[in-house]
């Protein structure tokens, strides 16, 4: 876990004439999880869309494998980076096998179509994220964590050795969201994916993540395993939240407990 | 119409599916091909006179010099083919439209293409004082082909390129333009009033073997261009993060999708007048039988404007004796289908 195949150096992120993040530096470890955590915009989904070549640096570069990503040949950076932007959505009448299929885009050209490999990397996505009973099924008849899913199997199928993921679980509720991060998981561990995710919900970013990046206007406030950056300290630092942070008495990481106006303490 | 969707039993997955649905797709492609065939020869039998099929089979075979022989060798034959290279021209160029537009109502005039070759032909009959269809066909092909290629421009100044928007936003406003600038041309001139009325209303009559050798080599090369682009729209329907990450390359895409558009319906739009309603329509019909994979969706949408247009120039010539054009007669009937598929499924999501 000491080598870094995607990196950010120095980069500086905007729209117009808004500058979102500015002189960032990010070393994502091989083979790990790494969960971004920050209040609303403060630059997450802009810094994934970066990393996955969506969105390029006004200064500074992402580099994958030490060459500048904005170099490559998109369809080769498409080989090792796959990456699931926030509420994608699908054509009327795709099913989901189609949709998966897409996913060899990046491996088929106009003289290789449709091939072995590609039919086995399809199957392969579809059972494991369980979705291979859907698969003749339409996209849009599927309910919100299939739906997920069928897209998560879609970025499967292109066979990535990075994954980057925008808000995988939002709109989803609870079990489906543990169903999709167990998903992410056992990708990592079973297939030695690196995942780098953006997440909203602290104490499953907690559970999940081997790296948590916390950022805050554009900067990263604090980086490390979970147990170390999540303090009450942090909480009131990056989302001026006021909170105890105790024991996850499941995973043992930490549990953020927010304490709301009317139950905070009178001052005396 | 027998529209049914993708069959969608929740089966497991063992490739029977995608097997029926290609057979389906197979099928359905084999029974277009033969609809083409029969619109074909309904256009050469049919008219104000009819010819009877062993007259036909004479003409083309063995001419004679006789009246059915002229019918058909001049007259009938040369629409027929330039009505069906128009409509597969008209039928992939919407579809294309639709799919790069991710618009289900964009109509492949969206471009400014219809307006630039009006314009560019109101300029050589006032202006250069051309008379000719083969001399306006130039002139239209230009002044579509500049058409677009400002609109593209326009559609990607602000830094972040051309997107559907900005492209539908940067066609209306150059076809309000143009449009203003060819009436104040032909209200002061009657005899560009009279080509301009006489070449706005889309018609395939009167059209010779020479226009359709003039046109044929643009089409042809559009419709390949069509063909290449389908599976890079198959990735932006899935929107452009999607389609980045799945490494195509967008503006490349954009780039060939354009160039095709304005091929197939610059060429149309210049050798028959801007007919309505065909580019709109067809993808829809299209769409109903092949599902949302463009690489069948072009294709279909092809053979439909081909067929359509055929059936609706000869529909023209029973009922009015060839009074209503063609472009007349896709309105007629185009609106109530449009409608009633709008009515029926909604407007799909593209």
């Amino acid at each position: 876990m000491t080598e870094a195949r995607l990196k950010a150096d120095g980069i500086r992120l905007g729209y117009g004439e808004r500058v979102v993040v500015d002189d960032l530096d990010l070393d994502v470890l091989d083979g790990s999880v790494t969960v971004i955590i920050g209040p609303n915009g403060c630059g997450k989904s802009t810094l994934l869309r970066a990393l996955g070549r969506l969105l390029r640096p006004r200064e500074g570069a992402v580099l994958l494998d030490g060459k500048r990503i904005d170099k490559l040949a998109t369809r080769e950076v498409a080989k090792v980076v796959g990456l699931l932007p926030q509420a994608p959505s699908a054509p009327e009448g795709l099913t989901v096998a189609d949709l998966v299929s897409r996913g060899r885009h990046p491996h088929q050209s106009w003289y290789r179509q449709w091939s072995a490999a590609d039919e086995e990397a399809v199957t392969r996505a579809l059972s494991l994220t369980g979705m291979a009973v859907h698969a003749e099924r339409i996209v849009d008849e599927l309910s919100g964590g299939q739906r997920q899913r069928a897209w998560i199997s879609m970025t499967l199928a292109q066979d990535t050795s990075l994954l980057l993921l925008d808000e995988p679980i939002t709109h989803l509720d609870l079990a489906h969201q543990i169903d999709v991060l167990d998903l992410v998981h056992r990708l990592h561990t079973e297939r030695g994916t690196t995942v780098v995710m953006v997440l909203h919900d602290l104490n499953l970013a907690a559970r999940y993540a081997d790296t948590l990046v916390a950022m805050r206007e554009g900067r990263i406030v604090a980086r490390g395993e979970p147990g170390d950056v999540l303090s009450e300290q942090l909480l009131s630092e990056v989302f001026d939240l006021d909170a105890k942070v105790l024991p996850d008495p499941v995973a043992g990481t930490p549990l953020v407990v927010p304490i709301s106006a009317h139950l905070r303490p009178e001052p005396s | 119409m027998g529209v049914t969707l993708a069959a969608r039993p929740a089966t497991v997955r063992d490739g029977s599916g995608r097997r029926r649905l290609r057979v389906r797709r197979l099928v359905a492609l084999f029974a277009l091909l033969l609809a083409l065939l029969a619109a074909v020869t309904l256009s050469i039998v049919y008219g104000a006179r009819s010819i009877p099929f062993h007259a036909v089979w004479q003409a083309l075979a063995n001419p004679a010099g006789g009246e059915a022989d002229i019918i058909v060798r001049s007259l009938r034959g040369p629409r027929t083919l330039v009505g069906v290279l128009v409509g597969l021209a008209l039928g992939a160029g919407g579809a294309l439209m639709q799919g790069h537009t991710r618009n289900p109502i964009a109509d492949p005039g969206l471009l400014g293409v219809n307006q630039g070759a009006a314009f560019a032909i109101v300029l050589a009959v006032v202006v250069f004082g051309v008379h000719s269809l083969y001399g306006f066909i130039w002139f239209g092909f230009a002044g579509a082909l500049l058409a677009a290629v400002v609109v593209f421009l326009l559609g990607a100044v602000g830094g972040r390129g051309a997107t559907p928007v900005t492209l539908a936003l940067a066609g209306a406003a150059v076809s309000a333009l143009l449009y203003g600038l060819i009436s104040a041309i032909v209200l002061g001139n009657r005899q560009g009033m009279e080509i301009y009325r006489f070449w706005h209303v889309g018609s395939i009559a009167g059209r010779d073997f020479a226009v359709a050798g003039q046109i044929a080599p643009f089409l042809l090369v559009g419709l390949v261009l069509a063909v290449a682009n389908t599976p890079g729209l198959n990735t932006l329907a899935l929107g452009t993060d999607v389609a980045t990450s799945l490494g195509q390359n967008i503006r490349r895409t954009r780039i060939v999708g354009v160039l095709a558009i304005t091929l197939l319906v610059g060429t149309a739009v210049s050798a028959c007048g801007p007919i309505a309603f065909l580019g709109l329509i067809v993808p829809h019909l299209a769409r109903a039988i092949t599902g949302p994979d463009y690489r069948w969706l072009v294709p279909f949408a092809a053979l439909l404007g081909a067929i359509l247009l055929l059936v609706a120039d000869v529909a023209g010539r029973l009922v009015s004796g060839d009074r209503l054009e063609v472009g007349i007669m896709l309105a007629l009937v185009g609106a109530p289908v449009f409608i009633h598929l709008v009515r029926r499924r909604g407007l799909v999501r593209i």
